[in-house]
């Protein structure tokens, strides 16, 4: 099998423009050839997914560092102008792939504000079981991941071990891993089976002991402590200046987590403390993110504890979530609610509306403007990641390369994120 | 399979055919290209860890080079902006290579139809395997690569020399 190549190839990381073009965004001495342009990315197996980065370097040293995000852009957000908001919600998951359930949350909390739908007591809890499951999830990838690049390799074996037991209550939920699509407009997608409660009660005190052994790895550790303390410092006024946002902010110092400042889905119901660093390095955010998976177990074990009473997972307006299965066969009505809303879906005003969550990465922002018909005019999501990375360049400044993989660890990017 | 049975401690002369032997080579250890694209390269990279243990197929090597790789999976949405970069990565890659387009996004584009995703990685580089599923779960990538293996052992090797 000989394969034919395109003429045109090799000519892909060839830089059409010249150095002129870059006047401004990097220092003169570019220019001049003093200093070496370098190419990092989008493949490369530090960066997290396919981000590009563009340095600038005096030796080994970062003199300026150019981000071009957009080499994973979906089309996502224009994709959902042409979907009722039921079938949106599928789209959501598939943003920010580390934590779909967050995703979903922000739409779906932005929907039932724009068409004012209440959420019973029962599936906010069940969503904030979600929600800090996914947390779990997320900060075990992003553990793994991040030790990986500075060179320990059984943090991420330990990691994806555990991370694998909350695909699995996943999959109990939803019948998926990842893509599980089960918090939905007014509610969750259906009641927690019986076998779920078992095996989160078992996770839950399975878990401690596991992020002990995690810290026993590197939270001590010579070798990370000198990789990782002053590295990457970002102060509070700069991060906040820059949208940087979640535990890369608290690892700064400043107190701000959207579940204490504007709770939602009942998160002031539960005592939970907001773990924030000092120095706003490489270190502290590691350790903001450690101590804010024991948080999630904390929250996790008070909401089991107020799950306990049976009651509806939904709400019952059937103007906006479709009737359950029994009722189907009874009633004309029923059929009636069933029909349209998994064809034509729910109408939405013609308003517009903010919502904010914290998700593992940070802010996740849905604006949502609705056209008074059953289709979104305008869906918009400000991401943490995008974020983030437009503040890598403050942070990787005067910095080695090899500091630099440790800093884009450090904010915890997903591309899928900030793309979309 | 002679190359096997020699293994077992019967170690008389073994006949085998250049192709077999060369192919058996082949499937023990495919090192993947360390490329991960979107949500399905985190399947991938579950598939590689504790529990599901690439290693047993002599996988959990990833080559970040290309040259160094022979087998490239394709996890996740290919936008347009990304397409050249992989054609890059596929012609850089030494033959033999192989493709595996994994998840629906790769082979198909999946659940988006539009403007920004290059609809199917097989517009651009030909694929050997196509995983379904989104994201395929690790069983089925590594079903996925047991088919590639299987594949492979029919393959001649006057074919990639010529």
């Amino acid at each position: 099998m000989v394969l034919q190549t395109p003429e045109k190839t090799g000519e892909v990381y060839k830089w059409e423009g010249s150095v002129e073009e870059l006047k401004g965004l990097v220092t003169e001495r570019a220019i001049t050839g003093e200093t070496m342009l370098l190419n990092m990315g989008p493949h490369h197996p530090s960066t997290h997914g396919v981000l590009r980065l563009l340095l600038e370097l005096d030796g080994e040293e970062i003199v300026s560092c150019l981000p071009d995000v957009g080499y994973l852009h979906t089309g996502i957000e224009k994709n959902m102008e042409h979907k009722t908001y039921e079938k949106c919600v599928t789209l959501t998951d598939r943003m920010d792939y580390l934590a779909p359930m967050s995703n979903n949350l922000a739409f779906c909390l932005a929907v039932e504000k724009l068409v004012d739908l209440d959420v019973p007591e029962r599936a906010s809890i069940i969503r904030v079981i979600c929600m800090e499951l996914t947390r779990l999830n997320s900060h075990l990838v992003w553990l793994g991941t991040h030790a990986l690049d500075m060179g320990a390799m059984s943090v991420f074996l330990y990691c994806f071990r555990e991370r694998e037991i909350i695909l699995e209550m996943f999959e109990m939920l939803s019948g998926q891993r990842m893509m599980s699509s089960y918090i939905r407009p007014g509610g969750v997608w259906r009641d927690i089976p019986p076998e779920f409660l078992p095996a989160l009660e078992k996770f839950l005190d399975y878990m401690p002991a596991k992020i002990d052994d995690y810290e026993k790895l590197l939270t001590n550790n010579p070798l990370w402590i000198d990789r990782t303390q002053g590295i990457g410092i970002i102060e509070p006024d700069v991060a906040m200046a820059w949208g940087v946002s979640g535990p890369s902010l608290r690892g700064s110092g400043v107190s701000w987590d959207i579940r204490k400042a504007m709770p939602y889905s009942g998160y002031e119901q539960y005592d939970f403390n907001v773990p924030v660093g000092e120095h706003g390095d490489v270190y502290d955010r590691f350790y903001v993110r450690i101590l804010e998976m024991r948080e999630s177990v904390n929250i996790l074990n008070q909401a089991v504890k107020r799950l306990t009473p049976a009651g509806p997972f939904r709400s019952d307006n059937r103007k906006f979530v479709p009737p359950p299965r029994r009722e189907l066969g009874q009633s004309m009505e029923a059929v009636i609610h069933h029909f349209k809303l998994w064809t034509e879906g729910f109408s939405a005003p013609d308003e517009e509306v903010f919502v904010a969550i914290e998700s593992p990465r940070g802010e996740l922002g849905c604006y949502l403007h609705g056209t008074g018909g059953n289709k979104p005019r305008r869906v918009h999501f400000k991401t943490p990641s995008f974020m983030h990375i437009a503040a890598l360049p403050v942070m990787s400044k005067n910095h080695l390369i090899a500091d630099l993989v440790g800093i884009i660890g450090s904010v915890d990017i997903v591309l899928g994120d900030c793309d979309r | 399979m002679g190359v096997i049975s020699s293994k077992l401690g019967n170690l008389g002369i073994v006949t085998t055919t250049l192709d077999e032997a060369v192919n058996w080579g082949r499937t023990g250890a495919m090192w993947p290209l360390l490329f991960g694209l979107a949500c399905c390269a985190i399947e991938y990279m579950s598939t590689q860890a504790s529990n599901y243990d690439l290693s047993r197929f002599g996988m959990e090597l990833n080559r970040a080079s290309p040259r160094q790789a022979d087998l490239l999976i394709v996890a996740g949405r290919v936008s347009r902006k990304m397409a050249p970069v992989i054609r890059q990565l596929y012609d850089q890659m030494a033959a033999p290579k192989w493709v595996i387009s994994m998840g629906d996004c790769a082979s198909c584009s999946g659940v988006y139809n539009n403007y920004a995703l290059v609809q199917g990685v097989d517009e651009i580089i030909p694929v050997d395997v196509y995983v379904a599923g989104c994201p395929p779960r690790p069983e089925q990538l590594i079903h996925g690569i047991l088919a590639l293996h299987e594949k492979v052992r029919g393959e001649h090797i006057k074919e990639w020399a010529s």
